[in-house]
């Protein structure tokens, strides 16, 4: 047995040794020499996840580790080489850049633009009256319609969105949560006048409410109704949308609320668990649903860090599936991830930086193994992605891919001490949190203690600290600034006329429809929820209907009541 | 006997606008230099804004919008200030708004706008500097 | 600035611009505080004051959200005042209750203010009362104290309120700890919210046990109410209970309870102003410093010391 274990681990006791004791030797002889000529920049380097940071690593410190234990192979559990045998050699990541704004024309034309750009999937950023439940006449809506995405208030909306565009050729993520199942519905509407089976519709709905209760809090209703809503989407697409990717657990807004990456990383995880629980308690098994489910992270400028993070996320939720949930089927265990750059590291300052920035930010999410990418634009500090910006932003990810060497093999940053160390201790760190978690009672419970609130606002307000400080280096805005910097790009801006010629749509689609279809339906929409039925169904009825988003919401709110947010700083 | 006078500030996100971090750090920054911070959450009206300033006795608000909606929001929220007789109020504001929107807003009587990226020492200092003096 | 006479006749036309004002000036002890208070007083004694306590994290900000509601449903105009405590450290505060209570900030009938405790033990402003009587004074028909509740003695709130609830939930951990013991003498109205959790029922149990061993004999029972405070559940139920205790009070079974609070109020006052005169007086003939010396050379003890300043300035008490 002894042998076999020593077969095991990636180096042998006596090479171990060895190196241990050449170290000790360059620390008092080279070492010392170098110190003294060139003392350290800093007293000690730490990471966003509090990790200390060695000056060097060595062997030494993977030790303990097994190659088919801790690594395997692509494909196989536990996956942290890649969910994929071949990865980037057989199928790159697909290029899914998050685009929305003003009304649906205009919107329809950067997805047509973006397409013949190179990009290889949709992506939906829906305006601010759309994902918090709202029609574009509603007085919330007022000054607000267009503005940070697109607004869809019904149908008619999401025809105009998707006009030209095949819904059989490309998949389509949609950032949306309370109202989710709304979204949903229109896109089986749009596939079913195309004539595309439903079972060919493909694509992501985010439709993860519990990280909107503590990071990105786009509420409406409370945490179990919420949730409710969820687990409704993901079995009807277990059942009825099986290319659908039901929910997408999001890791990237608990990042950019504060989280550092640990926490990021640990909390999506939980989230991801909860889920599981509540799909499981609803009827489903686990390996109906499992290999569906899909997760949402951040990159941000650490590469190592960042890149510890996304293989550590990989197999800390194949071995949870395994060994938390008995998972059998292989593809239940994988961790499929969408990564976005960092919006928060972007600069006001000096906005060509930013390219750099999303460039390392890319990187890490492609040695990370990520299976879709979205790349912020420069000036994304300042207002939504131009044209050019975008562009760039695109082309960002098409130089990693086919100039940077980046995608000739699978996996090329496995094995590295620095690495590996790093992915085993943001393993541990995030397994912490989750037993800690656990014992709170769940993820209900953590919520309404404030739990996760308190370790994001905390971790926010040590970052801004640091920057303030300066402990923090950050380029053209804590150093290397530009004195009375004018900012000379040119920005795009939302024209005022968006909203009004969308509310006068609206009004008339209102006039137009068949209303006491309307009423019946939304009546029935009422009883449904009131009885706790799967609501997807009357909802694509709803929508087929031209019923309005905000309708179909204001009726749900009545149901279930609204959400008013813990707030802990 | 009078006391050295609290400064008391309202931190409000007017609009539906999601993005709290920043509001969050400044009103935690500012309690921490001795103010009484009055948070009233997110998804605030122009009308609950300047209520709470009014009912609450604020002497500064701050108003904190990333979303775009401040060039209709601010006017709104302005008018309401003025109509309620707050006039011896400081308002400033911060988030995402454009330097080509910035005088306009500061012509609405707003004070000063804080962009992304300002130190939040230099926020509590002008605080600190220009709340208004009551006699 | 405007005289405390004109702040004084707006608030008792319940100008809102004015209630604000004059809780400012008494809260930052202005000059014109006291002048405002007198003007003020004749007219309070109107409103029915509610002391809502309790731990953090029971749900009492939504509770008091959902009384007003039904308060207003009866036609009646509701004051708020939200205690948060002070930092000791930086001295600032963050009064997040209004949050859940914002909707009601445009209501005409109602007006919410946030205080913090400015290092005021017990977990209480010093002005809290006094605000109660500028908001009693504006023909308030109902004022809701609200505690900062930080599970500390929260017994402050009696000398405020004539009805108590004293609100805990199921889950916080502590359970009935949360409740010490000498809130459940305090207590008018218990109230177990998120009444739809594991143990709510026990939680009930466990108070009324509580009840029996510690509880006064007197002639309230205070009743126990169940509430799930975030869908109004029990609210109904809860203000015909605080109706039914203020009936209770006023039949005269219990008139000490009005006249307690006032000789609480003159004493409070009595002992700030005396305190502080003496110790003026003390500092000025540098008494104080001579005195303090004595005692840290351990030549004297502070309660004899004390006995011979009070003896110095009023003369020798009858009763030596």
């Amino acid at each position: 047995m002894e042998h076999h274990a020593e077969q095991q681990q990636m180096f042998d006791q006596k090479e171990i040794n060895e190196i241990i004791k050449e170290r000790k030797r360059w620390e008092q002889t080279t070492l010392p020499k170098w110190l003294s000529a060139n003392p350290e920049r800093k007293e000690k380097f730490t990471n966003t996840s509090e990790i200390r940071i060695n000056r060097l690593y060595t062997p030494e410190a993977l030790t303990s580790m097994e190659y088919t234990r801790d690594l395997g192979f692509p494909g196989e559990h536990p996956f942290a080489r890649g969910i994929h045998a071949t990865m980037y050699r057989g199928r790159l990541w697909t290029m899914r850049q998050f685009s929305g704004m003003g009304t649906a024309e205009q919107t329809n034309k950067r997805f047509k633009y973006l397409l013949s750009e190179g990009e290889t999937g949709l992506s939906i950023a829906f305006d601010y009256p759309t994902i918090t439940g709202y029609d574009a006449d509603h007085t919330r809506a007022c000054g607000e319609v267009g503005r940070c995405g697109v607004a869809v208030s019904s149908l008619q909306d999401f025809e105009t969105l998707f006009n030209g565009i095949p819904l059989d050729k490309v998949t389509t993520s949609m950032t949306i949560n309370g109202p989710a199942a709304i979204l949903l519905a229109m896109y089986v509407a749009i596939g079913d006048q195309q004539g595309v089976p439903r079972n060919m519709l493909g694509g992501t709905t985010q439709n993860d409410m519990l990280k909107e209760f503590f990071a990105q809090k786009l509420c409406i209703f409370p945490p179990k109704p919420s949730v409710k809503l969820v687990i409704d989407i993901i079995e009807y697409c277990t059942k009825n949308l099986p290319r659908w990717n039901p929910i997408s657990i999001s890791g990237y807004h608990i990042r950019e609320a504060g989280a550092n990456a640990v926490q990021e990383l640990a909390f999506t995880l939980y989230d991801g668990i909860s889920y599981v629980e509540s799909t499981l308690e609803r009827g489903l098994k686990v390996d109906e649903f499992a290999p569906r489910l899909s997760f949402f992270f951040a990159s941000h400028n650490d590469l190592f860090e960042e890149i510890a993070k996304f293989r550590a996320a990989r197999r800390l939720w194949a071995k949870l599936m395994k060994e938390r949930f008995h998972a059998k089927n292989p593809r239940s265990m994988w961790m499929r991830m969408h990564v976005q750059t960092s919006g928060c590291t972007l600069t006001a300052q000096q906005p060509l930086n930013n390219i750099i920035r999303v460039t390392i930010q890319s990187l890490a999410a492609v040695l990370g193994g990520t299976q879709s990418l979205h790349t912020n634009s420069f000036d994304e500090a300042l207002c939504l992605p131009s044209e050019d910006a975008v562009r760039v932003a695109l082309r960002t990810q098409q130089i990693i891919a086919h100039e940077s060497g980046a995608t000739k093999t699978v996996d090329p940053i496995a094995g590295g001490y620095y690495v590996e160390t790093l992915t085993n201790q943001m393993e541990e760190k995030a397994t912490e949190y989750i037993e800690k978690i656990d014992n709170m009672g769940g993820a209900y419970s953590a919520i309404e203690k404030g739990f996760f609130q308190k370790e994001i606002a905390d971790s926010a307000f040590k970052y801004q600290r640091e920057i303030d400080a300066c402990e923090r280096k950050l380029v053209g805005v804590n150093d290397y600034t530009i004195a009375n910097e004018c900012i000379t790009i040119p920005l795009l801006r939302i024209d005022p006329k968006v909203e009004h010629e969308q509310v006068t749509r609206l009004q008339k689609l209102r006039r137009e429809r068949d209303s006491t279809k309307v009423k019946k339906i939304l009546a029935q929409l009422h009883d449904d929820a009131a009885q706790d039925k799967n609501l997807m169904p009357i909802i694509i009825e709803a929508v087929k209907t031209y019923v309005t988003l905000g309708e179909i919401c204001d009726v749900l709110r009545g149901v279930y009541g609204e959400y008013k947010e813990l707030i802990v700083i | 006997m009078s006391k050295e006078r609290k400064i008391r500030v309202l931190i409000a996100k007017p609009g539906l606008d999601s993005h709290d971090r920043g509001a969050k750090i400044v009103a935690r920054a500012l309690r921490d230099a001795g103010m009484e911070v009055i948070y009233t959450g997110l998804r605030q009206t122009p009308e609950q804004i300047a209520e709470t300033a009014l009912q609450e006795d604020v002497d500064v608000i701050g108003l904190s919008i990333l979303s775009g909606a401040h060039t209709t929001l601010f006017p709104r929220i302005m008018e309401l200030i003025k109509e309620k007789g707050l006039n011896d109020v400081m308002i400033f504001a911060g988030g995402i708004i454009p330097e080509e929107d910035v005088s306009q807003m500061k012509k609405l009587g707003i004070k000063e706008i804080f962009g992304p990226g300002t130190p939040t020492e230099a926020l509590v200092k002008f605080v600190k500097e220009n709340v208004p003096k009551r006699t | 600035m405007a005289s405390a006479k004109i702040i004084a006749h707006g608030v008792l036309k319940g100008d809102k611009r004015s209630i604000a004002r004059a809780i400012s000036l008494i809260e930052n002890e202005q000059a014109q505080a006291q002048e405002i208070i007198s003007l003020l007083y004749p007219h309070t004694g109107k409103a029915h004051i509610i002391g809502i306590t309790g731990p953090g994290g029971c749900g009492k900000s939504t509770l008091v959200e959902k009384l007003v509601k039904e308060l207003r449903r009866e036609g009646k105009t509701v004051g708020v005042v939200a205690v948060d405590p002070t930092s000791p450290f930086t001295g600032g505060a963050f009064l997040g209750d209004r949050i859940r209570m914002q909707e009601l900030s445009t209501d005409d009938g109602v007006f919410i203010r946030s205080m913090a405790t400015r290092n005021t033990p017990g977990g209480l402003a010093r002005a809290t009362k006094d605000a109660v009587h500028v908001l009693d004074a504006s023909r308030k028909d109902v004022v809701i104290v609200e505690t900062a509740g930080a599970g500390q003695s929260e017994v402050e709130i009696i000398k405020v309120a004539y009805t108590i609830l004293v609100v805990s939930a199921p889950g916080l951990g502590d359970e009935i700890q949360a409740i010490k013991a000498g809130i459940m003498e305090i207590g008018d109205i218990f109230v177990v919210n998120k009444a739809d959790r594991e143990n709510a029922d026990k939680a009930v149990i466990d108070i009324q046990a509580m009840f029996e061993t510690n509880g006064k004999n007197q002639t309230w029972k205070p009743p126990i109410i169940k509430t799930i405070a975030i869908k109004g559940d029990g609210v109904r139920e809860l203000l015909e209970k605080i109706w039914e205790h203020s009936k209770y009070l006023e039949s005269g079974v219990s008139v000490s309870r009005y006249s307690a609070h006032v000789e609480a109020e003159l004493l409070e006052v009595l002992k700030q102003r005396i305190a502080q005169r003496l110790l003026n007086d003390l500092q000025r003939k540098g008494t104080l410093d001579v005195m303090l010396k004595r005692i840290l050379a351990r030549e004297i003890d502070p309660y004899s010391a004390a006995d011979k300043i009070i003896a110095e300035k009023f003369g020798k008490a009858r009763h030596d």
